[in-house]
């Protein structure tokens, strides 16, 4: 078994080897990809994660529930708002407690504003990795005005903590829709300069069309969710397949692709910023009145038993499964993160490809390293 | 010794300083001297223009992405640069493990020299140039892709997979793009009928190249404008460099100065490949002129040749950062494809139109 491990990881005696990370430009963080070499052709990938480990599902176990959700902020830190909604789904789901309609369509709301914050800061990444570098500024300039809105709101910009079980920690602010409203009408004007900067540009089609296609059959054996598996045909948007909140009450659609290459994979993003503003356009007037929480116990202990709650991050399907004795504090918690699947279908994809195929493609997965290694 | 000095004819002052010298000391020591104080002079302008140029390259790609570039140091952030020069020398010189000690260490000089002999050959105004070969546009060539021969060594002697990977694709890439350089600056070496740089200037008097060419010219110049853009290991085509794939390419093991060394060499190729341009096809120190003997013309005359020159060079080299700062970069292979299957193609039959336009004199 040890040898077997030790020839996947070096290769035979004659290959390149060179390490992209753990300090690397491209790799977003600290993920290490071993790439055996043959020119500049990829013979071999293989990625090593671990770097980050900071033991989240570990610290889970010694922390309340209300305390947890700050813990699943620092997982996926680009989608924060939605991992902390999918404990406080979870732990409301076992607790059998009806939240307001007031906060299931603010949640709704944050959700989208996140993804689409989330997608600009990727197309921003997703253009440095292929050496565009001017994207960076124009997605960054974009993203402030989310981030705004965020810190009118809840006083933080990247990971709000807004979220308690039972509702939120405190209400929007008052002008919080016209702001949204005005962030529309100005991303809507905004969202044409991306194409015209990056995807109408043909040295960018070029590097993306065709490369890497990811079949479907390959998105659901790795488990690829997100709009990296929905290019390639695989529908698995939670807020379609498995609706929570107020998802079912909205009419969107799920971006669908079937080419499965790069370009696909970014269009379904960029599509989906499209879509996310759509369903602001849903929400923004029609928030209604009530309370921002509902009062829960001052300690909360879920009955035991085991609990799982699914949702939709930027990046694909989240997964947070609670295993309760009764304790106020989780017996075991397991988080199925969605970029550590969308990670390892780079050591099929990758092969045969170049170098500079291989920063574009982990680009075009959009990976957020914490959350791969938790 | 009398000087005479001509805003618009530097061949006086040249020349009345050449004599001052030789009437007070033998031929011998006069050239000593002046080659002296060429080489001062051309190592002030290298320095002067070096900071200028990446004071203009921060600024241009601040302007490109909703910034406002460096604006602390100095008005308008002028001295930034020289902080940064200052911040660059003090830094520590990293001695590397089991890399070949004096490659590493002669690399970056060799980058430099090649881009400093480039500079001497190129004229600025009238009379104005170090050497005025009758080979002069080949001479540039040559020694401009002497800078290949630092950029594999770097990359060989650092002893690093990333270096060694930048220095192989930078080899193929600068050798490849040469054949489309040459080729472009051929055509119009056939319109002109000489090599030598000042021949070539004086030869746009009546109207600039790109204009008189026909479309052969403008080809040839689109074609010079993108593969000296390769050629300088500039955006899109910096594979050699490539941050994103491999952290800094060639010069990964570099710091402080020796790093400094490869940056401004880069910068200087920029201005020499611009100059280039402007020299060959866009009349170099010559004013625009349209028709003959009216007042638009004579206004143009009014103003200095350098001026004429510096400004259109410095147009040249904004494109050529506008290029970096808005394309994403190209694949090795895509980039070997559109050198072979599509420059150098196109570039043969430019040149076998240009003969047959020049045979038939079809041309202005």
């Amino acid at each position: 078994m040890q040898e077997e491990v030790k020839n996947i990881i070096l290769g035979e005696d004659e290959d390149y080897i060179i390490n992209v990370g753990p300090q690397h430009p491209s790799t977003h963080g600290v993920l290490r990809f071993e790439v055996s070499l043959q020119g500049e052709t990829i013979k071999k990938v293989v990625p090593h994660c671990g770097y980050i480990h900071r033991g989240i599902e570990k610290m889970c176990e010694r922390d309340t529930y209300p305390q947890i959700i700050h813990l699943t902020d620092r997982m996926d830190y680009l989608s924060a708002h939605i991992n902390n909604e999918a404990v406080c789904l979870c732990v409301e789901k076992a607790l059998e407690v009806e939240v307001p309609e007031h906060v299931t369509y603010i949640r709704a709301m944050l959700d989208e504003l996140t993804r689409i914050a989330s997608h600009q800061l990727w197309w921003c990444a997703m253009g440095m990795d292929m050496g565009a570098l001017t994207t960076f500024f124009y997605g960054l300039r974009d993203r402030e005005q989310i981030l705004d809105i965020f810190e009118e709101s809840f006083g933080t910009r990247l990971i709000q903590s807004v979220n308690t079980p039972g509702g939120l920690m405190n209400d929007i602010h008052p002008g919080f829709q016209k702001r949204v409203k005005e962030f529309i009408k100005y991303f809507r004007k905004k969202l044409p300069e991306y194409d015209q900067l990056l995807t109408g540009n043909v040295i960018f089609r070029e590097r993306t069309e065709g490369i890497a296609p990811m079949s479907r059959e390959d998105a659901i054996q790795f488990g690829v969710t997100g709009p990296s598996g929905r290019a390639s045909g695989f529908s698995c948007d939670i807020r379609k397949v498995d609706p929570y909140g107020i998802y079912p009450k909205i009419h969107f659609s799920e971006m669908l692709r079937t080419e499965g290459d790069t370009l696909s994979r970014y269009k379904v993003r960029i599509d989906e910023m499209y879509e996310s503003m759509n369903i602001l356009e849903q929400l923004v007037d029609n928030i209604p009145e009530g309370n921002f929480a509902v009062r829960m116990k001052a300690v909360l202990r879920l009955p035991a038993g085991e609990f799982y709650q699914r949702v939709e991050t930027a990046r694909g399907e989240l997964g947070v499964f609670i295993v309760s004795d009764g304790n106020k504090t989780p017996y075991r918690m397991k988080f199925r993160s969605p970029n550590f699947s969308n990670l390892f279908v780079i050591t099929k994809l990758a092969p045969g490809y170049k170098i500079a195929d291989l920063i574009a493609i982990s680009g075009s997965l959009d990976l957020v390293i914490p959350d791969i290694d938790r | 010794m009398i000087m005479s000095f001509n805003i618009y004819d530097f061949s006086g002052l040249t020349r009345s300083i050449d004599n001052g010298l030789r009437e007070i000391m033998s031929p011998g020591w006069a050239i000593f001297i002046e080659l002296a104080i060429i080489g001062l002079v051309f190592l002030i302008f290298y320095a002067l223009l070096g900071l200028f140029l990446v004071y203009a390259e921060r600024k241009v790609c601040a302007l490109i992405q909703n910034r406002l570039g460096p604006n602390r140091v100095g008005p308008a952030g002028i001295l930034q640069t020289i902080a940064d020069l200052i911040k660059l020398l003090m830094k520590e010189l990293i001695p590397l493990k089991n890399a070949d000690k004096l490659l590493f260490n002669i690399a970056p000089f060799i980058v430099i020299i090649a881009s400093f002999m480039a500079i001497a050959a190129i004229p600025f105004a009238r009379g104005l140039h170090a050497i005025d070969f009758n080979i002069g546009i080949f001479y540039v060539i040559a020694v401009s892709s002497l800078g290949v021969v630092g950029i594999l060594l770097a990359g060989w002697s650092s002893n690093s997979k990333y270096s060694l990977i930048g220095a192989m694709r930078s080899g193929a890439q600068i050798i490849s793009y040469e054949l489309s350089v040459g080729l472009s600056l051929l055509t119009i070496i056939v319109f002109a009928g000489t090599m030598q740089l000042s021949g070539i200037v004086e030869s746009q008097a009546n109207g600039w190249w790109i204009f008189k060419g026909h479309i052969p010219a403008v080809v040839a110049f689109i074609i010079f404008l993108i593969a000296s853009t390769a050629e300088t290991n500039r955006g899109p085509f910096d594979l050699a460099e490539a941050e994103s794939e491999l952290t800094a390419g060639f010069h990964t093991e570099y710091s402080g100065i020796r790093f400094a060394f490869f940056f401004l060499a880069e910068f200087m190729n920029m201005f020499i490949v611009a100059s280039m341009a402007v020299t060959v096809f866009l009349g170099g120190w010559m004013p625009l002129h349209f028709g003959t003997d009216n007042a638009f013309n004579h206004i143009m005359d009014f103003i200095p040749p350098l001026v004429w020159f510096f400004g259109k060079t410095f147009v040249v080299i904004y494109l050529i950062m506008l290029f970096k700062w808005t394309f994403p970069r190209l694949r090795i292979d895509q980039l070997l494809t559109l050198e072979w299957k599509y420059l150098l193609p196109v570039n043969l039959v430019n040149i076998l139109v240009v003969a047959f336009l020049t045979l038939m004199e079809w041309h202005f």
